[in-house]
């Protein structure tokens, strides 16, 4: 059951934020995108909506916000506080410079995955071995089963069988 | 360009045909990629911004191409013209307003596009009428290799390809699937496809693009999940849980629509037949719910008047740019609805 706005009382609720009140008490709010724009809690102009739903969404306690936000990266000097109002990192070592803060956001958007396991470019050479081979497959064995695809589901088996005898 | 030219035709992806295209429109990947020892462009020099363009044109030309391409500097590009690409699905949107050097890569056949200076350094998209993934996938990941040959693409060991939103990293594929749903629109479980659209973490839009209202029952899935799952993977739950399932959806829907509540639409079908083919002035959202309506009933086997292919063409005649640019002059809002009648009615004659 999905939460109702509760500002226009009409759409669904997809921004959730808790304050802290100075006297120290705890407020929820439960807001739709557009209320959530009016009132401020996010940006109006959005470039990615995804990221900014998943950064609203964090709640971290403020010291270590504040910590964060001045995370540098040592080559494009973007801080962190910069991506977090654009949704978009400056160069390719934003990756390992703000990791500590941009894990739990990449895991939070990718169904907490953290790896990649994909599409490797050629010239890495490095194929994917064997054993990364028979933990994907067990995986979609088990998505294939519980989808009822048993067509396919024997399929990725015989695939695991072979894997397995070599 | 050949945007002139572009502007008569329909596009591959809106020919009508392909596998399940009585719901299917079309199928595309797309693929974000970036040059390593580049920053990302939201930290570029305008120098090298220029750098990235020259050196991206001259590979795609060269590597990414078997016959004939046409390349769009965007900065240089009439606004007319950049909206065109938009509404054929040629381009984002935000490719069209954004500033700077950038500029697109277009297929004669308008099903490969590639981006250069968007988002991410290159945005590779494949796009083809019906459900068609597996050639898409297969067309996509050639060019990326061919690409990957002479350009070192930003790769993290752990986190796959770099891109400059973390909601793409990984494998950078954002796999959508345009989808015509107006029996479950009208019968309201429209909604159950979204709650279960989300609990799979798939977006939903409208057809054309982001933030767009999912107008005229069409919607437009897409993943959002791109890291810790292979291409393959991705690919394969649309193929056979997502797709089938949304299909299996709406093929009941439309029985139900048929044997309980056939007058009714019949009704919806021949107004909306009428409405197309007597309106003087006509709004773009008239439009296309009459369109879809129209749709449904060829696909049912109710309307014979009219074929697919000529509903496909008007979804993309009547939209605002095509229209002016056909037109050959910049169209106020009444100008335009007025213009717009006078097409579909013209096309409805000739058939």
């Amino acid at each position: 059951m999905q939460l109702g706005c509760q500002a226009c009382k009409k759409a669904a609720a997809t921004v959730h934020t808790t304050d802290i009140t100075p006297d120290g008490e705890k407020r929820e709010r439960h807001l739709c995108d557009n209320c959530a724009q009016e009132e401020g809690v996010i940006p109006k102009s959005q470039p990615h909506m995804p990221i900014n739903e998943i950064l609203s969404g964090l709640v971290v306690q403020k010291t270590t916000i504040q910590q964060l936000a001045d995370l540098t990266c040592p080559s494009c000097k973007m801080r962190f506080v910069e991506f977090r109002n654009s949704g978009l990192l400056g160069c390719v070592c934003d990756y390992d410079a703000f990791e500590k803060a941009l894990l739990p956001l990449i895991e939070r958007a990718h169904d907490g995955a953290g790896h990649h396991i994909g599409k490797v470019p050629r010239r890495l050479g490095t194929p994917r071995s064997a054993e990364s081979d028979l933990i994907r497959l067990r995986r979609e064995l088990n998505r294939a089963v519980d989808g009822e695809q048993y067509e396919e589901a024997a399929r990725i088996r015989d695939r695991i069988r072979t894997l397995e005898e070599q | 360009m050949i945007i002139d030219d572009l502007c008569k035709q329909s596009g591959e992806w809106l020919r009508g045909a392909g596998p399940m295209s009585d719901i299917v429109i079309s199928s595309r990947i797309r693929l974000a990629r970036n040059v390593s020892g580049y920053p990302f462009l939201s930290k570029a020099t305008d120098d090298q911004k220029s750098e990235l363009s020259h050196l991206l044109r001259r590979q795609v030309d060269e590597r990414a191409t078997s016959g004939q391409w046409a390349y769009l500097e965007m900065a240089k590009a009439d606004e007319l013209d950049q909206q065109v690409l938009v509404e054929r699905h040629l381009i984002s949107r935000q490719h069209a307003d954004s500033r700077g050097e950038r500029g697109v890569a277009v297929s004669r056949d308008e099903s490969v596009s590639v981006m250069v200076n968007e988002e991410d350094h290159l945005r590779l998209q494949v796009m083809r009428s019906g459900m068609q993934l597996d050639p898409i996938w297969e067309e996509i990941s050639r060019i990326d290799d061919r690409l990957e040959e002479k350009i070192d693409f930003a790769f993290h060991p752990r986190y796959g390809y770099l891109t400059a939103c973390p909601t793409n990293v990984g494998t950078g594929i954002r796999v959508s699937v345009m989808l015509h749903l107006p029996a479950l629109k009208l019968t309201g479980e429209i909604e159950r496809v979204f709650r279960a659209a989300k609990e799979m973490r798939l977006a939903i839009r409208g057809l054309f693009g982001e933030g767009t209202e999912a107008a005229g029952d069409f919607f437009q899935v897409s993943n959002q999940v791109t890291l810790g799952r292979t291409e393959e993977e991705i690919i394969n739950d649309f193929k056979h849980m997502v797709v089938p399932k949304i299909i299996d959806y709406e093929h009941h829907a439309r029985k139900a629509l048929v044997e309980e509540r056939a007058l009714a639409l019949d009704d919806r079908v021949w107004r909306s037949y009428g409405a197309l083919k007597h309106a003087r002035t006509i709004s773009s959202e008239e439009t296309m719910l009459h369109l879809s309506h129209l749709r449904m009933g060829i696909n049912l086997g109710r309307m014979k008047l009219v074929d697919l292919k000529t509903v496909n063409e008007l979804f993309l005649l009547t939209q605002p740019a095509h229209l002016q640019k056909v037109h050959g002059a910049r169209l106020n809002g009444e100008q335009r609805s007025a213009a717009r009648a006078d097409c579909i009615r013209k096309r409805l004659a000739s058939e």
